[in-house]
């Protein structure tokens, strides 16, 4: 397993594999069909200060080779995520990275504060580019000077590195990661959901409750490398990549965009097994590509 | 405990207009109790991309098989029922919580309320439940005669009244005529289909012990992505339940209609 150890800020991954935020809940549910501690890292579910009720059903929707989804954030609030969730991990052998979400400023450097201090949380993911809440993250990801603030903000109280998810549904990324970049971040996430909409074949109304809901899946993949490709040339801190994997060549094609790891969403419905599996497929690739050591692919489609 | 398992087609038979009835064999079976559902991978392609949720009608584990009754109408269960025997078929499951075949003693009485395609959980129910030593009493609603499935199986079981929209079957109306009609007597209800059926039963019995069974819109299918949460009562102490893993079947009045 020494050929897939990746090493980016505070996180030490066995595999540069790891299920994405809000596609895995706090783990438990997948721990009774796996060993959490087979993963590189486990992205948990959005924490904000209070408990989350999220939005009215039907919450989710399937689009071609995709789903739409507009949970919410609905979350039990940091100090259960704190006493219940984090502490049902501390049972595994895995860096978690906790997502923190908010709807100003004092609440994600609360949660950024709060949650740092867990033992096995590893790294911070800050969630300023969920697009299904009226307030509470695409406001901060959507302009470069609002997204720095707020980067430097948590950086300030955070115990551990502060990685910043990224939203595909701004005209220009790089402008945002060049941001985030700027005001301290460690790394960028990315990409989130890109917003949009289904509508019901006989009413002609939206399916989704919310009207609008964030697209992911395969149908999302060619977006997100784009951005993975043109995000890497222009920053020098390491990305976790991710939208539409379902196995382990899309991992390769993330890496060889520059991301230095990547995460697993949607597929992780589709195939509950998806996250152990790629584990297991990507030596076989690495010998194809006649690769020693996973690290030797990351950003090849630049040189 | 929740397994995935490549199962393997007995059968495929249609029982009424899209109606198909599909016969599985595999060991996940041993696990099933009436009321939970599988989550099944219809394609090895990416479309349709998601799983689709399907309720147990029939458990077999002396055969190590099991039957599920589907309606073929959308793009999912439209490939679902091109399955042949032999073909195999990708199931999670079992998933959920089923209903409480314990809740009536032996020599009471159940009244088990189906609406549509929420009908087929209550066979596997209505088996179990005789084989206790329980009587159960079969409401079964449908749109039109040409839909409606399992007559003899459910005769066979006990009392079974059909009712259809447009009176082309059984008594013309809904489940609710039928229970106004001839108000049977029974201990404990049973009920799985259309909101407003659960929402008109829960309202009908408020002082019987009743079991009912929600279907929402999944994501997951295991409470992880919380897609198919439901507001609950105030008599809960809980916020919300997630219909995957906390239910299907919820105690009446747990579930805010």
């Amino acid at each position: 397993m020494s050929r897939l150890t990746i090493q980016i800020p505070g996180l030490d991954l066995k595999n540069p594999i790891m299920p994405a935020s809000g596609c895995f809940g706090f783990g438990r549910e997948y721990a009774q069909l796996y060993d959490l501690s087979k993963l590189g890292a486990i992205m948990i579910k959005a924490t904000t200060v209070e408990t989350r009720a999220g939005n009215p059903t039907p919450r989710v929707a399937e689009t071609a080779a995709g789903m739409l989804n507009a949970i919410g954030l609905q979350n039990p609030g940091i100090e259960k995520v704190m006493n219940e969730e984090l502490k049902f991990l501390e049972d595994y052998d895995v860096p978690i990275i906790a997502n923190v979400a908010g709807t100003e400023t004092a609440d994600y450097v609360e949660v950024a504060r709060r949650i740092s201090a867990a033992p096995n949380v590893k790294a911070l993911e800050l969630n300023i580019s969920c697009p299904n809440v009226k307030c509470g993250g695409i406001q901060f990801g959507t302009d470069p000077a609002t997204a720095r603030e707020l980067v430097k903000a948590v950086k300030a109280v955070s115990e551990v590195p502060v990685y910043v998810k990224l939203s595909p549904n701004v005209t220009n990324i790089v402008d945002i990661a060049l941001a985030v970049e700027a005001g301290g971040a460690d790394g960028i996430t990315m990409i989130n959901t890109l917003v949009g909409m289904r509508l019901d074949e006989r009413t002609g109304k939206p399916v989704i409750a919310n009207g609008t809901g964030g697209l992911s899946g395969p149908a999302v993949k060619p977006v997100a490398i784009r951005m993975v490709y043109e995000v890497y040339k222009a920053v020098n801190i390491p990305i976790i990549g991710m939208g539409g994997v379902t196995e382990a060549q899309d991992v390769i094609d993330f890496m060889s965009a520059g991301a230095s790891a990547v995460a697993v969403g949607t597929a992780n419905f589709v195939d509950h097994f998806v996250c152990p599996n790629i584990i297991e497929e990507l030596p076989a690739k690495l010998d194809a590509l006649g690769v020693e050591h996973i690290t030797e692919i990351i950003g090849r489609s630049h040189r | 405990m929740i397994r995935q398992e490549k199962m393997t087609v007995v059968s495929q038979k249609q029982i009424a207009t899209n109606i198909f009835e599909l016969t599985l064999h595999g060991e996940l079976v041993q696990e099933m109790t009436p009321g939970q559902f599988v989550h099944v991978k219809v394609s090895d392609s990416l479309e349709p991309l998601l799983r689709r949720p399907i309720s147990i009608a029939n458990i077999d584990k002396d055969n190590n098989e099991f039957t599920m009754i589907y309606r073929a109408e959308g793009r999912g269960t439209k490939v679902l029922a091109t399955n042949r025997e032999g073909q195999q078929v990708n199931v999670l499951g079992p998933i959920g919580n089923g209903f409480p075949v314990d809740a009536v003693q032996e020599g009471g009485t159940a009244l088990l309320v189906g609406g549509g395609i929420g009908v087929p959980p209550l066979h596997e129910l209505a088996k179990q439940l005789n084989a206790r030593g329980v009587k159960t009493i079969h409401v079964l609603g449908f749109q039109t005669e040409d839909v409606c499935f399992y007559e003899d199986e459910f005769s066979a079981l006990g009392e079974t009244h059909y009712v259809t929209v447009d009176g082309s079957k059984g008594t013309k109306g809904f489940v609710t005529t039928v229970l106004e009609s001839h108000a049977p007597a029974f201990d404990v209800f049973y009920s799985c289909g259309p909101l407003p059926m659960l929402r008109a039963l829960e309202g009908f019995y408020p002082e019987k012990e009743g079991y009912l069974s929600f279907e929402e819109r999944m994501g997951c299918g295991i409470g992880a992505c919380f897609a198919c949460v439901c507001k609950t009562t105030d008599q809960v102490e809980k916020d919300y339940v997630k219909v995957c893993s906390d239910g299907p079947v919820f105690p009446k009045g747990t579930v805010a209609l």
